[in-house]
């Protein structure tokens, strides 16, 4: 691919072309190598509990089935029919046995079997093999504690490898409160357009902390767990006394996390109900005895590369951010809580996390009007002349290094910072480039490898 | 469920003619404070034990829609779960004047139609608590180009209050499945 396809897009300058928010050309190449490659999130076990259960999500652009088939093994299925590529499915979830095309009526069992063709045997018989045309199904699938990522690259390293010493932050939002591993549930998804290119939102949630001050807002009114006690700002101050931590991983993941000085130093959400800040009172307890020292690195926000961002505590959950066209992504956010935590809490939760996030959320509606203003300007001759500024905090950070006690893996700062986005958009450009896996995993990346020998 | 059962179809005389035409003027005034941006007294139009909430819609099969096709108040997410508390919050944040996503204000008509009441106690004549049903259009146009068109049902509960009218309850139906706009900032 030619390199020019970037414009002036320096990573190293920390610059970054408009272009590659809206140019159909590079959008096309991302449907192509980006989306067909990366593992991707789909869904949630919680939202298939019995055999036969399906929910309909999206991989890239497309529409695929995630179900649990009557053995109940997990499948993702391309939601297209093999004949005329009609949708097989158009509910949102439900319970089946079959998926029938509307079309022409080919039926497929719920592991993509093709069960029945009308008049095969007067039409068909000897020419089509029906073991060659059942529902399309992703190269890879990984359940991890309950999340469900695909991949339709056979060659695609595993899960664990493709993320790297970004997994224990997507285990900090996967896990129970009291650390327990895995044991959350969807409790409900959020889904909506957005005019923006899906990069931008991806971006967001790699840690743009400097975007602070659009939020302004809901920080002065008090929107926080604890809001009706008069508590201000849109959050409880869980991570106040933290040193907080933005770290980008050699596979292009970003997270920002925090770790607190010493134990003593937890404030508990929910001051507002005495009893249900008893309850994270106690979760908290109980993930410092179970995780040791360790339990002092606590979640705030990332993105796995490409598009699956998530939220570790306040809100809590994951969210894809799924192309729908150059200048247009679809959200869609699971939001996550302690399957066995009391009703009490997960009213209380919910609660928050309606009047924070997605597009009726007071804090992110501001969020998704820079979104749609800042990406708009992409299209403009001149504006397009002029590349963005990824220069914050350039050269800042350090290589494994030792925070409050804890080494923390991967490129980290304690400072805002954009490396995140730069370390993202350096592996996003080899993807577009087609590039082989070892490089998709940064292994020739000199910024992770140089300090890494010398250990 | 959405909370629009009605247990005996009311009679209509002319108590309930003018009753409606008092639910009518009602929601006249609550839209006009909306439109006017005036969100306090918009606030007053609530109850203070006010449940608004706004479900999220799904795809589902013929014959499961009474089951499944709306998210419910009690669990879950949907759009909008809200009391009095949290829509004083959102008129606080709008009059903040740093709520991006409403500054500058957007321009709001909201055109209420198809007003019925479908249940008055103890009776038409002397209504102290009505069950209505309604639909809303509800045009935005935000900054220059943006503009969206909110369109679906309303069922709300009303109670009298020093002899006026205050929404207790309200459940709004928004016809969509994926919301097709960026943001919900303004109020139904
Ligand atoms: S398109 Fe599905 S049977 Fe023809
Ligand atoms: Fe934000």
């Amino acid at each position: 691919m030619d390199k020019n396809i970037f414009g002036d897009t320096d990573l190293d300058a920390g610059v970054v072309d408009r272009k590659i928010f809206v140019d159909e050309e590079i959008y096309q190449r991302e449907l192509e190598t980006v989306f067909t490659r990366a593992w991707l999130f789909v869904g949630h076990q919680s939202q298939i509990p019995n055999p036969g259960d399906f929910f309909t999500s999206r991989m890239g652009e497309e529409s695929v089935i995630l179900v649990r088939d009557k053995k109940d093994e997990i499948h993702v299925f391309l939601n297209s029919c093999r004949h005329r590529g009609m949708k097989v499915c158009r509910y949102d979830s439900g319970n089946t046995s079959l998926f029938t095309c509307p079309y022409h009526a080919w039926t497929y069992s719920t592991d993509g079997k093709v069960r029945g063709i009308p008049q095969y045997k007067d039409l068909y018989e000897g020419v089509l093999d029906r073991e060659k045309w059942g529902l399309i199904e992703v190269a890879q699938l990984v359940n991890y504690k309950g999340a469900v990522f695909a991949t339709w690259d056979k060659d695609a390293p595993d899960f664990e490898t493709y993320m790297g010493d970004a997994l224990m932050h997507l285990d900090m939002a996967l896990d129970c409160r009291d650390g327990r591993p895995g044991g959350s549930e969807v409790i409900g998804v959020h889904r909506w357009v957005l005019p923006t290119n899906w990069k931008y939102t991806a971006e967001n949630f790699l840690g743009d902390s400097y975007h602070n001050p659009s939020h302004r807002s809901v920080d002065l009114i008090g929107i926080g767990p604890s809001g009706r006690a008069g508590v201000k700002g849109r959050r409880d101050g869980e991570l106040e006394t933290a040193t907080h931590v933005w770290i980008n991983f050699p596979q292009g993941h970003g997270v920002h996390s925090a770790v607190q000085p010493s134990f003593g130093n937890y404030t508990p959400p929910a001051s507002d109900d005495p009893e249900i800040g008893e309850y994270f009172r106690e979760c908290h307890r109980l993930r410092q005895e179970r995780l040791g020292e360790e339990s002092r690195l606590l979640p705030f926000t990332g993105n796995f590369f490409p598009n699956t961002g998530y939220h570790g505590g306040q809100p809590r959950g994951l969210v894809v951010w799924h192309p729908h066209g150059v200048d247009k992504t679809e959200g869609w956010r699971f939001f996550l809580v302690d399957a066995d935590a009391p009703k009490s809490v997960k009213d209380y939760l919910r609660k928050f996390y309606m009047r924070y996030s997605g597009p009726a959320g007071m804090t992110e509606q501001d969020d998704m009007e820079n979104w749609l203003y800042a990406s708009k300007s992409c299209k403009g001759v001149i504006a397009r002349r002029n590349p963005f500024n990824y220069q914050l905090s350039k050269d800042a950070s350090q290589q494994n290094p030792t925070v409050n006690g804890i080494q923390i893996r991967g490129r980290v700062t304690t400072q805002m910072t954009e490396h995140m986005a730069r370390g993202y958009y350096r592996r996003w450009q080899d993807y577009v480039n087609d590039a082989d896996w070892d490089t998709l995993l940064g292994k020739h990346d000199p910024r992770h490898n140089v300090v890494q020998a010398a250990e | 469920m959405p909370d629009n059962t009605v247990s005996a179809p009311i009679t209509r005389d002319d108590a309930y003619f003018r009753l409606r035409q008092e639910v009518e003027e009602f929601y006249y005034d609550e839209a006009s404070a909306l439109d006017e941006r005036r969100f306090d007294e918009w606030l007053e139009c609530l109850h203070e034990d006010i449940l608004y909430f706004m479900p999220m819609r799904f795809n589902v099969k013929f014959g499961q829609h009474a089951e499944r096709e709306n998210t419910t108040a009690d669990e879950g997410m949907s759009w909008f779960n809200e009391d009095k508390w949290t829509l004083k919050k959102r008129v606080e944040q709008i009059l903040t004047g740093v709520h991006y996503a409403e500054e500058p204000l957007s321009r709001v008509s909201h055109l209420i139609t198809n007003v019925q009441v479908k249940q008055a106690s103890p009776s038409a004549a002397d209504a102290q608590e009505i069950k209505t049903s309604c639909r809303f259009f509800v045009y935005q146009n935000r900054v220059e180009h943006e503009t969206y068109n909110y369109v679906g049902r309303r069922y709300d509960t009303l109670v009298r209050e020093n002899g006026r009218f205050q929404v207790i309850r309200r459940e709004i139906i928004l016809e969509q499945n994926i919301l097709l706009a960026k943001a919900l900032t303004t109020f139904f």
